[in-house]
Parts: C-alpha cells; structure tokens; sequence
C-alpha cells in the first residue's frame, strides 16, 4: 500500500511534537508494510531509511531552509545564487503547486496530511487522483490562538473546508475531537480519535552529569525545582503558572522554577515575574536543544504542562522518561492517555499552587507519582496507533475500489 | 559688579559590565565581568574605545587649557570602578588625569567607589564605598575629597545631612525647578537641616546646552560657539556662580569631535575671561567665595537624569526592584563570607548602570537609554543580571553561609 504522508517537519528539524508524532507515527506503520512517502517544504537531510523524503519546492530553487522556530518564514536559495524569504501562506502556496507536481509523476492509494498548512497541497493531491484523503489533526487554530473561535479566520477557513471535504478526519485526542466538532461542525462520526505515543526507545538518553549545575546546588540546600518546557506562547497557559507560582513561593519559598523556550511571550512573563515579585525563584533558560533541554526535564522535582488547549502534548511523557512527574492541564489530550499524574483545570491558579506545594512539601508524594507514572511510560507504544491507521486505510481503499 | 565664576564639573565613569551570562555559567564560572574581546559588553574595548574618543583628547585639551589660563579650573569626580580599569587596561589615560591634578587646579569630588544606589538600601554599605573612594583618590591623586556627590546627582535632605556629619563642605545635586521654584541656581545654598555643608546646584539649561543640545543641528542656539556662550552667561543677570556639571563624556563621545566640541571647550576659557570681572572655581573653592543665599529642603529624593528628575530610569520598573532587592538581600551573608573576590563582585554589580540597562520606560524608541546599552534588549540586561545573581547565591551556598 503506497501512502502520501505530507508534513510540515520532521527531527531533527522540528520546532515542537507535531514533527516528533510524524516521524514515530511513519516509523511504525513502515514496519506494516506501509510504502510511504513523506513530503516536507523545507530541504534537509534527515538520515532516514525506512520511507522516502521528497521535498517540496520550485524547480528553480537549490535549497529551502527554515528559519527559527514554529511558524517563522523560509529561506529560498536559487540555482542563481540568489536568495528570498518566504512567508508562512507562501510556503504553504509554494507546497500545495510542488505537491500536485508530485502526484502527476506517481500514484498513491491514500493521501495523509498533517496539519492546516499541508491541508490545500492534500486538497489539491485529491482533486488530481481521487485517492482517499486522511486528514490529521494534531491542533486547531483555536488551540494555537488559546482561544475558542479565536486565531486567524484564514486558517480557520483552511482547516473547516478541508475537513468538511476529506474522507476521514483522525484527532490526536478526545480533546481534540471535540474542538474540530465545536469550531467547525465537522460530523462527529468521521473523526476517529487516535492517540498519540511515544517511541521510548526513540527517547535519548541522558548523561551521568546533569548540566544544570547550579540547581543542582540549590537542591543539596534543599531548593525544589518545578520545570516548564515548550514555547512561551498563549496556547501554553503560563501566565497562570506564574500566578499560582507566586503562591506557592509565599508557602514553600525554597521553590525554583525552571523556564525553558522561547517564543512571543517571554518579555511579558518575564515581566510578569518581576511584578508578582518572584525573579529571585524563576529562571528563564531561553530556547535550548540537546543536552541542555534534556537536563531540563531531568532537574525537575515536578514537571508541569498548564496548556489552555493542548491537543496531544509530548512533553509530560519526556519528562516522566527523564524522571520526573508531573502536573498537566485537563485541557490536554495527554492527559486521557496517563492515569498516575496531577491534572488541574488551565484556568484554576489556586489549584495549580496547591497540588505544586503538596510536590515540593512532600518528596513521598513526588516519588511515588513518578515510579507509577514510569510504569505507565513503560507501556507506551504507536502499535496500537499505526494498527488504527492500517485498518483504516484498507477501508478506505475498499470503498475508493467499489 | 562682584566677581562670577564657571564652576566646570566633569563626571567620568565607566561600569564593569556583566557579559552574556547563563544559568550554565552559574555555578561554574564567576567571571561575570570578562566578556570576550568581540563582544559588546568587552569593558576593555569599550574603554579603549572611549578613550580614543574622549578621555585622551580631552585631557589633551583639558591640559592645555590649564598651561595657556592660570584662572582656569575645573573639578571631575572618578569613580573607583573606571579608575580601576584604567589602571588595568589603559595606565596612560589615568596618567593624564594624574598630569591635570598635578597643576594643583583640578579638584576630585567624592562618591561611592562603585557609583552605587547603596545610600538608598544600606547606609553601611555606603559609607564602605564611600572610604574605598577616598582611598583610592588619595593613592591615585594625593587629594582628600573635600565635596561630595552621589551617583546620578541623586539627593535628598537625608543626605545632606549625612555629608554634613561627615564632614564634608559642600554637596551637589540638579537645579531642578520644583525644588528651586523662584530662586536661582547660580548661587550657593544651604541644606536644610544642616550645619556648615553648602550646596552646589547644576544649572541644567545652560549645562545641557553643551552636554546634549550641542550637535542638534534643529536647536535654535545651533551652532554653539564659546563667544555666544559667553554671551548668555553676561546676560544671566545677578549671579555668582554658573555651575555647568556634566558627563566627563560629553566631549568626544556624546558629542563627537566632528560637533566641534573640542573647539568649543577650547575657546570658552579665553571668552569667559576676557571680559568683566570673570574666573573659574573648584567647587570648594566656590563654596569658600561665596555665602549661602538660601535654604533648599529636599524631601523627595531628586537625580540629573531624563524629565522626571527621580531615579525611576534606574528603578522604575518590576525587574529593576526585583533586581536590587535581591542584590541587597544578600547583603549580610556576602559580607560575613570575608571572602574579597565575592564581595568586590557583589559590589560591581551594585554599580547604577546594571539597572539603567534594565530600563523600559523608552526602549521603544531607541533613544539615549539604548545608546548607552550595550545588550539588545532591558531584558536581556535583566536575564544577565540575575544569573550573575544567582551565581552569587551558589557561591554562598557553597560557603554554607545561606541555606
């Protein structure tokens, strides 16, 4: 069966969990003899073997590199040398033309794409061949904007009319599912909710030396630590994390907590510190990688995740396999897929400050958190996610067929 | 008609600026203050670069000035943190301060060695600073400073009656219009509250006419010329004293040579002097010639700096209270550690324009607080800050001496 997976990233070029949920999703529905072939926009060597990776740019063009993190603009560099950035719609214009050259030369059984910004190519890829069309929602633009009917009314016109026209819409979560029915009334019966994993043994591993020295000192003195990972964006809720910080500081004043990202908000929550009067006890890292990032997760006495709308949430589970429970926002599909963690509502700061105090006030409470929550991590697998995708796929091919 | 002086009082300093630092260098490296070479917060290159710009050709001048005019004087304060980089990156600039002392004409002012806010969050600590000034005047220069000022001309009558205990003759502070209403700046007053100390009060208008209007091409008064300064000083009516106090810095690199502002400075003592009944003073000096004509109250803590006159560019915003909270909440362990590296970095850190690089009260439009900085953003200045902060914290902690 030949699919046509098309993405926006994949590691190590992925500015978040979307290009981490492809890359593991592909991996394990290759070993079910799944042909795939996986579209980018952007141009990279991903050292992958087990599909093949086409990237998606003008015929005129030598290179397409992307610039910064999440949603920046590219960089197109000639054949002539010359060298032009592209924005976001561009480059989504930019795919959609490459993509329908790509289904000219080749036939596929399925098209499976991933997220608004490949949702026209996949429109267009489905207008050219009649194939099935699978579309896979990792967020909504409600999400990303953290506000319901909120974000930018051309996306949402993407997102709705794309899916009023596949042929299977797949949510990452229940979360999900609902906010696809509530944002554009997509029919409840063609969205399947397939849950996103985890590939532990895609995990890397940590060093003996954790590099957060100074933590690490704080914590022989009897400092906790709570660490945030992700970008400091609005969808990410950490102005509420601020606030119930504040409490919990003024009732356990030994609290640090660790920031670390980047993203549009940072001035204002470093301001917003400032204000609440606890710079002393919030360190802002700024966007890390490597090591660095995953000794992040490694330092923590609690991880906490206090999303306003997360559609999935990969972080919570890289922090439980580096060792650290956590506290994650009910708003967040992770949190239909594990059992043994904290769940508080985005919008309740006092519950948030509570449920932190009790952590960093009682190591019982933390370690056996985490020993259960890491049986748990044990479990996870994309098996069960890729035996959905299979069984899927042959269905729709059936029906294509009759 | 009595006789009227130019009071010139020049401030020089530079800060120990603190380098891209992380919350990976903490715990690890205590270098705060060693930025590499290429970087923007180098305090080498910096110097260096000033130097080039203002310190060696004014002093230049300064000296020349002093040779061709026996009745010009002039009076600089110094603090103890640029003093300690020329002595470490550029010797012969600090000669040619030692040349113009030598002409027994140029008076050194006191203040705090690490032009701190300390007065404001612990008078121990500032008095330390205060005899690490002295100290280091008197090694470098022979002189006991006779006058004192206080980082930023910040004043208040707390202050005035603390130089007045110890000893001091004279202070000074901005002639800022609330605080004068009526009067004017050009004579000597008296603190109230106070015994024997007198005070010396910039006149701004005629000194921010020189420090920051000189090269604007759009000011009515441009082009500057020393006659037409002179001019306006003839015309300034009853007066005694025309206290013109302004950044050392001024000439050269807030106003670049291509202003003309060597020229200036070189003509004004010849126009100045050769007409009417006309001299220069040293601030003591002023202070001896003169009798108070007045009591000035000052409740309210007053600077020279931006409109509102206050310490808000330095304090003014959350980051920059959180900032020196924390610093001076370490103050005890950090003292008892009687470890002198810590100390000495607590201390450069207390320096004014760690704060000023946190100020937002203009960032947006990239006016005098952004030419001064040298990090992209406040908070960037901040974030630096407040690991070297931290850093401060470990090496407490290492000690045991917090917990």
């Amino acid at each position: 069966m030949k699919v046509l997976m098309l993405g926006w990233e994949l590691p190590p070029h992925n500015s978040g969990g979307l290009g981490v949920a492809c890359y593991q999703l592909c991996k394990t529905l290759s070993k079910k003899d799944v042909d795939l072939e996986f579209v980018l926009p952007y141009t990279a060597d991903h050292k992958i073997d087990f599909m093949r990776i086409n990237s998606a740019h003008p015929q005129d063009v030598e290179t397409v590199l992307k610039a910064g993190i999440a949603y920046d603009s590219f960089k197109y560099i000639k054949k002539t040398g010359e060298v032009t950035w592209v924005d976001l719609f561009g480059q989504s214009a930019i795919y959609e033309k490459a993509v329908e050259r790509i289904v000219e030369y080749t036939e596929y059984d399925v098209i499976h794409a991933h997220d608004w910004l490949t949702f026209r190519a996949a429109l267009r890829a489905k207008q050219k061949t009649n194939a099935p069309l699978v579309l896979h929602v990792h967020s909504v633009e409600s999400d990303r904007a953290g506000m319901e009917k909120g974000g930018n009314p051309m996306v949402r016109e993407i997102e709705y009319t794309s899916m009023m026209l596949a042929d299977q819409v797949i949510a990452v979560s229940n979360h999900t599912k609902k906010a696809i029915i509530r944002e554009y009334a997509i029919p409840a019966d063609k969205i399947i909710v397939v849950h996103n994993s985890l590939d532990t043994l895609d995990v890397q591993p940590l060093d003996p030396d954790n590099t957060y020295n100074y933590l690490s000192k704080m914590k022989s003195q009897g400092y906790k630590v709570i660490v945030n990972v992700g970008r400091l964006t609005v969808q990410k809720g950490l102005p509420n994390l601020l606030r119930a910080a504040k409490e919990v500081v003024a009732r356990a004043p030994k609290t640090l907590f660790l920031i670390v990202g980047s993203g549009e908000q940072e001035r204002e929550l470093l301001l917003q510190a400032a204000e609440l009067g606890i710079s002393r006890n919030v360190i802002f890292t700024g966007f890390l990688r490597g090591k660095k990032w995953r000794d992040a997760f490694a330092i923590g006495d609690l991880f906490v995740m206090p999303s306003v709308s997360e559609p999935f949430g990969l972080t919570p589970l890289e922090a439980i396999g580096y060792g650290t429970p956590v506290l994650i926002s009910k708003q967040s599909g992770v949190s239909e897929v594990i059992k043994n963690c904290l769940k508080v509502d985005f919008w309740d700061t006092d519950e948030m400050a509570n449920q932190m105090t009790a952590v960093v006030q009682n190591d019982g409470l933390r370690d056996a958190l985490h020993q259960n929550s890491l049986h748990e991590y044990h479990q996870l697998s994309w098996n069960d996610a890729a035996d959905k995708l299979v069984a899927l796929y042959k269905h729709h091919l059936a029906v294509a067929t009759v | 008609m009595s006789q009227k002086a130019i009071v010139l009082y020049m401030h020089v300093h530079q800060p120990f600026r603190v380098r891209h630092y992380t919350i990976f260098d903490a715990a690890n490296n205590h270098d705060y203050f060693e930025a590499s070479h290429d970087s923007r917060t180098s305090n080498e290159k910096i110097l260096h670069k000033v130097a080039e710009k203002s310190y060696i050709p004014t002093n230049k001048k300064l000296l020349e000035l002093l040779e061709r005019h026996p009745e010009f004087k002039l009076s600089l304060s110094i603090t103890g943190t640029v003093l300690e980089q020329f002595e470490r990156y550029a010797p012969h600039v600090l000669q040619s301060f030692q040349e113009l002392t030598a002409t027994g004409r140029v008076e050194i002012v006191g203040e705090t060695y690490h032009h701190s806010l300390a007065f404001f969050y612990s008078l121990a600590e500032f008095e330390v600073q205060v005899d690490m000034h002295r100290e280091i005047v008197q090694r470098l220069f022979g002189q006991t400073p006779q006058v004192f000022r206080n980082t930023e001309l910040s004043y208040n009558n707390d202050l005035a009656y603390w130089a007045d205990r110890a000893g001091y003759k004279g202070i000074l502070t901005e002639g800022w219009d609330p605080i004068l209403d009526w009067r004017s700046p050009n004579f000597v007053y008296r603190p109230t509250y106070t015994n024997n100390i007198r005070l010396l009060m910039k006149n701004y208008r005629l000194s921010d006419d020189i420090a920051f209007r000189f090269g604007d091409r759009d000011w009515q008064g441009w082009p500057l010329t020393a006659d037409k300064f002179a001019h306006w000083l003839n015309e300034s009516g009853d007066a005694t004293n025309f206290n013109l106090f302004m950044d050392y810095e001024t000439f050269g690199e807030h106003q670049w040579a291509e202003s003309g502002i060597f020229d200036f400075l070189g003509d004004l003592p010849g126009q100045w002097l050769g007409s009417g009944d006309h001299t220069f003073m040293t601030v003591s000096e002023t202070i001896d010639s003169f009798d108070a004509v007045g009591r000035i109250d000052v409740p309210e803590t007053i600077t020279w700096a931006d409109n509102e006159r206050d310490l808000s560019a330095w304090l003014g915003n959350p980051m920059q209270q959180q900032a020196v909270q924390a610093l001076y909440s370490l103050q005890d362990p950090i003292i008892k550690s009687h470890d002198l590296a810590l100390i000495e970095d607590w201390r450069k850190l207390q320096t004014s324009d760690h704060l000023y690089y946190m100020c937002t009260k203009w960032f947006n439009d990239g006016d005098i607080h952004a030419y001064f900085s040298p990090y992209e953003t406040p908070y960037e200045a901040f974030t630096n800050f407040m690991n070297a902060w931290h850093d401060l914290r470990f090496r407490l902690a290492d000690k045991g001496l917090i917990v």
